[in-house]
């Protein structure tokens, strides 16, 4: 067979059309390189245009006395200090001028009185740092985003799906997809590679996350061979919706606490006085996702098995102009009138500390011509990510890799396709329509996320871990037979049965992560080894793929240098 | 348990006809979850697309018993039930396949409207009051609905004249921000066909968004067209000059 394919060619080719990719476009672009972004959705509908909160940036244009030496230790602390420090420092410097630069491009930011960005007050972050735009913030940032690089001439490949990276010896040489319209297979030849193609939620039953968050980029990265660092690090949010059913896990965003929410238990006790009696509702989202959870299992949860959040002491016009699409939300999806009475809530999966492991100036990967940012990369946020550090992340590191990516295509000669490859990627995806009598991917992909929510939740222990384990081989087994019925057109059933297997590659490192870090640090919690462990302190948990098996190893955690130390360890 | 009957459109640009689907009603139930209730046990091919299954994305786009609405904020207990729920794509954009639409013109448009443009030497002080006349526009979530329901491009498919609601909404966007510094008014007259509305408002009441459409970006923007080609006084002023 020879398999019949398109071909485009570009210098960078970026993967991932949220705010990261998007970013790196602009930054590829800006040195000049020919530059592709591919997205499995329509432009504009990525993760990023569902963020509400905000970028937290340390602008100090409402608490004066914020700068980037706070923010960087917020966010140190924040990752249990487990983070990468020298992203950490770089995203802190860096992000009040990423801000700009999209005030620069066009974005409108709510004001402060004197007409600056105003910032308000969320989780773990010292001062009033996030600039924002009501509770829409990501969809004023992703629309910035992508009429700019549409304006200034990157080509945008819609609804594609890659399905594997192609090699040139140890380089990334391109990548091999599909239209998800017409099924059709197309290739694209690239230097250089970004990833930026978010997160894993969706192998969890109770999500924020869309369908596109597979961890496709974290599974084509590792089957390429590059690292994975920090994969126990699932981050789940306090706050998403509870009922009804149907909008199980989609996210209450932190600005309704940041606004002065309060959570209460069903006997109408402020619970977060006994889990964090000084930051209260505005703790971490490790430690209040934990603390609704146990409420909860201890028998104080409401009557659908959450947390009341209650906004109502505030004044209705307010509410409606701060949070406006919250007040949408929960009137016409849930009948609640959040400016009369409370919301309830409880954790969902939301985010990935975890993922591809990437230099911290360049953001290049293990592999030759790979680079990765944005939740797809590892390092920036420890354990546990602040609230608002995920927007800024995506400016400051989708900049940097795509700098980075133009650069390195500049300096190396024209990759060369392997047909053997192609050929193999396109076998493999075509297998699900050879096999007749198959299982559904749809039963698979329920019984991954319930294994997933069961055993590899917000509370895990060794047991869990290990049964979750072999549950993943049975699902892997079961992924390798599954059938597809209808043609290629347009055909969401092959496009999970690709789907699936990426999230049974993050599923995999995530259970492997979890099992080896004995230990509770940020939002990885084993309840057979409660508190902090000063050896696992110093270490990240690496995995990598040697042949057909996943190898999990131990790095040392970069040591802060002494002034940085210092900062960090200052009571404040 | 209650069911509900579902008319979904199955098809593609050759054709199609509606499908027949019974889906289990469970409380708070919205339209997408019975499209991901058929997809996961009964039509695994079923085209769909979705995102955010919360009103933020615009993805979910269709018509439901002839309507154009977001499939993941229309609530079943909404609907009657006592007769067949329809769904059907986008009638104004070509069908790919079942509720899936080619909406790539849309893209196209977007990319000829000429982007923010600064004040030379401004200090970026901008205030409150400014923002919101302008936030209005930018709340749109680019779902396609007042481009379906507008009868413009619905029924007399004039694409190649104008650019529909939605970039109405985007030319506004643009010149009501309080430091932009281009005028793309004869645009609006000449490329983007504003003239061809004739403001029934209908794209105003499918908009998800609750954005003024008509009031609040169309009719301005149709002034600012007027005052600038049919004033008398600058159509003389023009004519003496020698202007077009």
């Amino acid at each position: 067979m020879t398999t019949e394919y398109e071909t485009h060619e570009h210098d960078v080719l970026i993967i991932g059309a949220g705010g990261a990719g998007l970013r790196a476009a602009l930054g590829a672009l800006a040195q000049g390189a020919r530059v592709g972004v591919v997205c499995k959705s329509l432009l504009g509908k990525a993760h990023t245009v569902m963020a509400e909160g905000g970028i937290a940036a340390a602008m100090a244009n409402v608490d004066t006395a914020d700068d980037w030496r706070t923010h960087f230790r917020d966010t140190m602390r924040g990752g249990k200090l487990l983070n990468n420090w020298r992203m950490a420092q770089i995203h802190a410097q860096e992000a009040p001028e990423r801000v700009r630069e999209l005030e620069q491009w066009g974005a409108l930011f709510d004001r402060t009185e004197d007409g600056q960005i105003l910032q308000r007050a969320f989780g773990g972050h010292t001062f009033r740092r996030l600039c924002h735009v009501g509770d829409r913030t990501g969809l004023e940032m992703i629309r910035t985003l992508q009429d700019r690089g549409v304006q200034l001439g990157i080509d945008v490949y819609m609804e594609c799906t890659i399905s594997r990276l192609l090699k040139d010896g140890d380089r990334v040489a391109g990548a091999f997809g599909y239209w998800r319209e017409q099924g059709r297979f197309v290739v694209f030849r690239a230097k250089s590679i970004v990833m930026a193609t978010g997160g894993i939620g969706k192998a969890w039953k109770i999500t924020s996350n869309s369908w596109e968050y597979t961890g496709d980029g974290m599974a084509l990265a590792y089957g390429a061979g590059a690292e994975l660092m920090d994969m126990e690090f699932v981050q789940f949010h306090p706050t998403g919706m509870v009922w009804p059913p149907g909008v199980q896990g989609i996210l209450v965003t932190e600005a309704v606490r940041g606004e002065g929410g309060v959570l209460r238990n069903k006997l109408g006790q402020r619970f977060m006085e006994k889990y964090d009696p000084k930051k209260l509702d505005l703790s971490t989202r490790d430690v209040v996702a934990r603390a609704i959870y146990t409420e909860v299992r201890e028998g104080r949860g409401t009557e659908h098995g959450g947390a009341y959040l209650d906004i109502s002491q505030k004044p209705a016009d307010y509410v409606k102009k701060k949070l406006p699409s919250m007040y949408h939300q929960f009137k016409e999806l849930a009948d609640v009138d959040i400016t009369k009475g409370p919301m309830e809530v409880g954790p969902t999966c939301h985010y990935m500390m975890g993922g591809i492991r990437v230099d911290a100036e360049t953001a290049k990967s293990s592999v030759s011509g790979l680079f990765a940012a944005g939740e797809a990369a590892a390092g920036l946020h420890g354990a546990n990510r602040l609230g608002g550090n995920s927007l800024s992340d995506l400016l400051v590191f989708g900049r940097r890799a795509g700098m980075a990516a133009a650069e390195h295509a500049n300096h190396v000669s024209t990759t060369a396709l392997d047909s053997g490859q192609i050929e193999e990627a396109a076998r493999e995806m075509l297998a699900p329509f050879e096999r007749d009598a198959g299982e559904s991917p749809y039963t698979v992909h329920r019984d991954l996320q319930e294994t997933m929510q069961n055993l590899v939740g917000i509370f895990r222990n060794k047991e869990d871990l290990i049964r979750a384990l072999e549950e993943l081989e049975k699902l892997k087994e079961r992924a390798g037979r599954v059938s597809v019925e209808g043609s290629r057109l347009f055909n969401p059933g092959w496009h999970l049965a690709q789907d699936l297997k990426a999230m049974l590659t993050v599923s995999e490192a995530v259970t492997r992560s979890a099992l080896a870090r004995e230990e509770s640090r940020g939002a990885h919690s084993r309840i057979d080894h409660p508190g902090l462990d000063a050896t696992w302190g110093t270490k990240n948990n690496v995995i990598v793929r040697e042949g057909s098996a996943m190898m999990l190893r131990q790095s040392a955690v970069p040591e802060l240098p002494g002034d940085l130390k210092q900062l960090v360890a200052e009571e404040k | 348990m209650a069911e509900a009957i579902f008319e979904v459109f199955r098809g593609d640009r050759e054709g199609g006809q509606p499908a027949t689907y019974r889906v289990p009603i469970a409380p708070g139930m919205v339209v997408l979850d019975a499209l991901h209730h058929i997809q996961a046990h009964q039509a695994p091919d079923l085209a769909v697309r979705w995102n955010c299954k919360a009103g933020k994305c615009g993805s979910c786009s269709a018509e439901v018993n002839g309507r154009p609405r977001l499939t993941c904020k229309t609530r079943m207990d909404a609907l009657p039930l006592d007769k067949p729920i329809t769904v059907q794509p986008m009638k104004a954009f070509p069908v790919i396949k079942d509720l899936v639409t080619d909406v790539s013109w849309n893209y196209r448009v977007n990319k000829k409207i000429p982007p923010f443009e600064p004040r030379p030497g401004t200090d970026w002080k901008i205030y409150q009051e400014d923002v919101d006349r302008a936030q209005e526009f930018r709340k749109c979530i680019e779902c396609f609905l007042c481009q379906d329901v507008c009868h413009v491009l619905r029924e007399h498919e004039e694409m190649e004249q104008f650019a529909g609601p939605r970039f109405f909404v985007r030319v506004a966007a643009l010149e009501m921000h309080p430091l932009d510094s281009k005028s793309r008014t004869r645009m609006l007259k000449e490329e983007l066909g504003i003239g061809l509305c004739n403001i029934t408002k209908c794209c105003t009441e499918v908009c998800p968004e609750e954005i003024h459409i008509t009031d609040n970006a169309i009719i301005p923007l149709k002034e600012r067209v007027v005052d600038e080609f049919y004033d008398p006084v600058l159509m003389l002023v023009r004519k003496i000059r020698g202007e077009k």
